[in-house]
């Protein structure tokens, strides 16, 4: 086994790497850019190099650079996380010329996987379903028809030229593929003077299901069955699960063994991903195989028990595989959520700065399940632009799905991020989504059920009235605690009342609190009441409460006579009061919001460093739109609010007095 | 008996109706709540006592004495607020516009004699259309009686003044003696002179909204210490401010239970100071990490925004914090900052209350609108109320203490207690490019000379060291223990007592 390997690689995967190899006795080199001195996988390695300036174009991907700190460090073997250098073949060949053991696959495999139609074609050869399809020239509508109906409708017809969805046509039958041929012809010719058309399967209801291989040097191929990557934002992964809930044992195994003999066929070792797309009848198609361990791989190690980054490590340095395929049995479900350094009310626009606050869920077994927080980051550090938003893969396990999302929901209402805007939010407001509890997803979800982007969501009914309940109990333990101060009159002290009004989300809740020594029972006026028990005390961030025996929890801040919270994607104001001071409060008006002016103005003297828009631009709010240096310091100006710039008025290097017009907005 | 008992009742039910049902909506309508329901809100529950509910007014002329309402348009009394005692008037909109007249000033001079008498704070709630003028000069001498009380009374028992509705002439200048002004947005102004005079005068059209309203005063004049969306807002932080503050000069300032372990470690604060030296970051983080609770009740937040003042609690006792502040003109001291942080260290000053200051202050604000405008006089405001404090103060230097603005605030040398400085602190009479600059002067033609000059300058003093050295930083401390250092500190210290030589008064830089 290696003594000493070095993780070419950053952020949460680098220290996902360094935890296994600990375990396991090896010693570990982080490598490091300027951006990254302080960051947490250079705090947890044995040994760190610098590798250069802070983007990874001149210091993580930078292969000399990695090569001059195995030298430096004697390093055995590199372990390339993904991203980066892990699906580089020269740097595999440079490793292997180096007599330096890559703990991945082979530089031929990656090779004849790097490629999109190279392995497509070795994947048809080697017995994996692909998208059927038709390449080559077809004469007329009949033969369009024909060729469909040999495909198999839906098929979709697309001029080869095309694009932007031009000259695309999807077809059900014979009739709509003579039509749609013919009428993709001509838009093709009008609009690329190119009438050259292909037919090929139209995936209805597509999934992204992925089968994890293993590979060792001996010849030994496993699959540790499939994972569910379908919530997607913009192909970027957000929600990932395994098993999938929609696919039988005969399909996983057909998917299973297909991956494996493509795997086989490449001479593959190591751990890789072989990526499919599933229709609504649960056909599978190849789409591509990634050769390198994959950010969602924590939910496979939680079904099957198996680390793969310590297999990754045990079959680069020659062992078998400790297992065979009837070994690897699904146990249990997983769901993992991404933290993405990206805010969700902004139109995901990525948010860099320091990590004020960050306290993930408590790792480790909870009363029915797992909690796993693989992350990269810590509290007080910085979240930089040079690199991936993804800041931490929140992962959970229990025996089934309902009760994995149901741990999920606690866990991301435990998280505690503040100073950057980030998708935890929305990420709750996905597992709280009917459709996605259903299991009835495919890769359009986010499209189609957040077609506007994110605003928060609203608590349901049930939820409301818990939280009610439970502010009005924590309302009562907080004021409490102000009628103990000093200097009160003796026996004129202030008695706390039972009865309040909780309003929150537009609604109000009359209740009266019966409080004893275990916690309190609020009552509402429909004779119902909930039992709220909790040891929260004032100040506390994160209230976590049972309310009927059942978890809740929430994000709390104080506001005047009220709380703000945050709990299931949503963010609310919720006032607890005296029922004559809500009663008065009704009297109070609805201010709307001032109009922020059309301008952004010069805050304070100084000198203009840099303008990051130009006139005709749309800002997003919170983007930055200019630098200004006053007294030394570089002062980033923000847009308050969604637009489009009108005038770019200050020029970088004028000098500005307050109140100076910058920019003029539409 | 029972004729007699149940005349107190309608006497009392037509006092509480105040201008009648069709005022008190008018009020309502405006968003605003009338003077009964604001002491509801402000005391509580239960706990009003009520003084001079049957007082009317004496005036006879121009008909005046068709009409003598009960209470004369203000409500007065005392009550409490969480259990402490606090006296309180409002006027009442709905009553001859709460006017004022020789009973009403009365009524509050009466409410303000016994709180200095008893030691125990003054709410105002101002909601008056000003002098009533049918009394002419007897209504002049109730606003100075009023006047002369808030006098007396300052630095005795705290006076908190709500703004809910007008407050214009010369009815301005009692809030504007009192410890805080609070004011409701888009319902309340205060100004000396109103729109219509301004206009006769100097031409200028403006409305009473930007001459005189929350905004105005919170960002412009820094008349008013913080305003509030509506009412009930105003008066549920109004409570929690006086949770904060002692109820009279020879209090300690309160205590109560504490959640949160005094000798909390906070890692993230190792990271707060950038590498760069020329960036900024957010003071507001450290201050509410080292506060109990995460509780920061801030003063001026909206004015003068390069200093940051307000109250937190540590081990549960409330303490006054004044913090340099870099996101905003990197921190410096100015005409602006000098002025509230003085005024705000005074008040803490007055009622035993300690001094937290954090110190990373690049210097005073050069510049000509500065020094015309009388940065020198104004400066000296603040080294001179640190000068005079005599409470317990313990300061950290998280970065930059630079010339004389580090004497200013609150070094060892204007008697601080416990001086601290993070690390990442320099202590230095200016930066070492500035200093290079002037020390060097005949080399500076040569950048490789200036480069190696500049570096040795930081090398020998951009550190807490050299003054840690000669004792002005009494310990270099983590950052990350800073809350434990200070509790400690502020815990030896109970017992502190100083005293200031004996004068008449002092002649602070006015």
């Amino acid at each position: 086994m290696f003594k000493k390997i070095l993780i070419a690689n950053r952020g949460e995967i680098a220290c996902r790497v360094i935890k296994t190899a600990r375990k396991m006795g090896i010693a570990t080199v982080a490598v490091y850019s300027d951006a990254d001195r302080d960051a947490l996988h250079v705090g947890m390695a044995d040994e760190a190099v610098h590798i250069g300036p802070s983007p990874a174009a001149q210091s993580y991907i930078v292969i000399e650079k990695i090569m001059q700190a195995v030298r430096q460090t004697g390093a055995e073997a590199v372990h390339p996380g993904y991203g980066f250098l892990s699906e580089n073949r020269g740097f595999a060949a440079a490793l292997e010329a180096a007599g330096v053991a890559f703990i991945g696959p082979p530089s031929s495999a990656i090779e004849q996987m790097g490629d999109k139609i190279t392995s497509k074609k070795i994947a048809q050869a080697a017995g994996v379903s692909t998208v059927p399809g038709h390449m080559g020239l077809i004469d007329d509508a009949d033969h369009a028809a024909k060729i469909a109906s040999q495909i198999g409708y839906p098929v979709m017809i697309k001029a080869s030229a095309g694009g932007g969805g031009k000259g695309m046509r999807i077809a059900w039958n014979d009739t709509e593929a003579r039509e749609g041929f013919q009428s993709s012809k001509n838009e093709a010719a009008a609009s690329f003077g190119d009438d050259r058309i292909f037919i090929e399967k139209f995936v209805t209801q597509p999934r992204h299901i992925e089968i994890q291989v293993l590979g060792d040097q001996h010849g030994n191929i496993v699959y540790l069955h499939e994972r569910e990557c379908s919530i997607q934002r913009r192909n970027q992964k957000v929600i990932e699960e395994a098993p999938s809930p929609f696919l039988d044992p005969a399909t996983r195994r057909a998917m299973g063994e297909q991956a494996c003999a493509l795997a086989r066929a490449v001479g593959y070792t190591s751990a890789g991903t072989v990526e499919f797309i599933v229709d609504g009848q649960r056909n599978f198609y190849f789409l591509e195989m990634n050769t390198r361990l994959q950010v969602e791989h924590p939910v496979t190690e939680l079904i099957t028990g198996v680390d793969l980054v310590e297999q990754m490590i045990r079959v680069a340095a020659g062992q078998p595989l400790p297992f065979a395929q009837s070994d690897l049995k699904i146990n249990g479900w997983a769901m993992e959520s991404r933290l993405y350094a990206e805010d969700p009310y902004r139109n995901f626009l990525p948010s860099i700065g320091r990590l004020t606050r960050y306290r993930p869920p408590v790792e480790g077994p909870t009363a029915n399940g797992v909690v796993r927080n693989d992350t990269g980051v810590f509290e007080g550090g910085e979240i930089s632009m040079f690199y991936d938003p993804m800041i931490a893969k929140l992962c959970t396990w229990a025996p089934t799905r309902a009760e994995a999302i149901e741990e999920m929901r606690i866990a991301l209402d435990s998280f505690e991020v503040e100073g950057i805007g980030h998708n935890l939010p929305f990420c709750a407001a996905v597992m709280d989504h009917p459709r996605f509890t259903s299991g009835n997803i495919t890769t359009a979800f986010i499209a189609e059920e957040f077609p506007d982007g994110f605003t928060g969501t609203t608590l349901d009914p049930v939820t409301l009235r818990r939280v009610a309940a439970a502010l009005a109990a924590m309302n009562r333990v907080a004021e409490i605690r102000r009628t103990r101060i000093s200097g009160t009159m003796d026996n004129h002290t202030r008695k706390v009342g039972d009865d309040w009004v909780v309003t929150v989300q537009g609604e109000s809740f009359v209740v009266k609190i019966a409080a004893d020594r275990d916690g309190s029972t609020v009552h509402f006026p429909d004779g119902s009441h909930h039992r709220v028990t909790s040891d929260w005390h004032p100040g506390q961030p994160l209230a976590k409460l049972l309310v009927d025996g059942t978890a809740l929890v929430m994000k709390v801040a104080k506001i005047p006579s009220g709380f703000r919270l945050r709990l299931r994607g949503a963010d609310l104001k919720a006032h607890v009061r005296s029922p004559r001071a809500a009663e008065l409060a009704l009297l109070m008006l609805e201010k709307t919001p001032p109009d922020t002016s059309r301008f952004l103005l010069c805050p304070m003297p100084g000198l203009v460093v840099s303008v990051a828009v130009a006139a005709g631009d749309e800002v997003q709010e919170g983007q930055a739109l200019a630098t200004v240096e006053a007294m030394k310091m570089e002062n980033i100006l923000r847009a308050e609010r969604r637009g489009v710039v009108k005038l770019v008025n200050a020029k970088p290097g004028a000098s500005l007095r307050v109140d100076d017009v910058i920019m003029e907005f539409e | 008996m029972h004729d007699i008992l149940s005349q107190l009742e309608a006497r009392r039910s037509t006092a509480r109706q105040g201008g009648g049902a069709r005022r008190i909506s008018a009020q309502h309508a405006k968003g605003k709540l009338t003077a009964r329901e604001r002491i509801e809100l402000l005391l509580d529950e239960g706990s009003f006592e009520e003084f001079d509910m049957f007082v009317t007014h004496r005036c006879t002329d121009f008909g005046m004495d068709a009409e003598r309402p009960a209470g004369d348009g203000v409500v007065t009394g005392w009550g409490t607020v969480n259990g402490r005692m606090v006296y309180v008037f409002a006027q009442d909109f709905t009553v001859m516009g709460g006017s004022v007249s020789e009973t009403h000033g009365a009524k509050i001079c009466k409410i303000m004699d016994m709180a200095v008498q008893n030691g125990a704070p003054v709410i105002g709630i101002n909601d008056s259309g000003g002098a009533r003028i049918q009394e002419g000069v007897a209504s002049l001498a109730a606003y100075g009686e009023v006047f002369q009380r808030n006098v007396l009374a300052s630095g005795v028992v705290p006076q908190i003044s709500l703004i809910m509705g007008p407050c214009a002439g010369g009815a301005v200048y009692s809030p504007a003696m009192t410890d805080f002004i609070f004011m409701v947005k888009d319902s309340s102004y205060m100004f000396v002179t109103g729109p219509d005079v301004v206009k006769t005068v100097t031409n200028e059209v403006v409305t009473a909204e930007d001459l005189g309203g929350a905004s105005t005063h919170t960002k412009k004049s820094s008349v008013a210490d913080a305003a509030f969306e509506n009412d009930v807002e105003a008066l549920a932080e109004t409570r929690r401010l006086i949770d904060f503050l002692p109820l009279n000069n020879r209090e300690k300032p309160p205590v109560r239970p504490f959640f949160d372990d005094p000798a909390r470690i906070e890692p993230s604060l190792d990271t707060l100071i950038p590498a760069n030296p020329n960036q900024p970051y957010d003071m507001k983080e450290l201050i509410t990490k080292l506060a109990d609770e995460g509780d920061f009740f801030e003063i001026q937040a909206a004015f003068a925004c390069n200093i940051i003042t307000g109250f937190i609690r540590l081990e549960g006792q409330t303490v006054g914090v004044v913090a340099n502040q870099p996101m905003v003109l990197a921190g410096c001291l100015d005409i602006d900052s000098s002025r509230k942080a003085a005024r705000f260290v005074r008040f803490c000053d007055a009622f035993e209350i300690p001094i937290l200051t954090l110190v990373d202050v690049p210097g005073f604000l050069p510049g000509v609108a500065q020094e015309h405008d009388g940065v020198i006089k104004h400066g000296a405001k603040l080294l001179y109320a640190f000068g005079e404090a005599t409470v317990p103060r313990v300061t950290v230097i998280t970065r930059k203490a630079y010339g004389g603005a580090y004497v200013v605030m609150a070094s060892k040398h204007l008697r601080a207690d416990f001086n601290y400085a993070w690390p990442t602190a320099e202590i230095a009479v200016m930066g070492a490019k500035g200093a290079v600059e002037i020390l060097y002067r005949s080399e500076l033609g040569d950048p490789e000379k200036t480069a190696q000059r500049t570096a040795d300058y930081e090398q020998r003093f951009a550190n807490p060291f050299v003054a840690a050295e000669k004792g002005f930083v009494d310990e270099v401390i983590m950052p990350h223990s800073t809350r434990r250092r200070i509790c400690r500190a502020f815990a030896s210290l109970r017992g502190k007592k100083q005293t200031n030589p004996w004068k008449k008064h002092d002649n602070i830089p006015l």
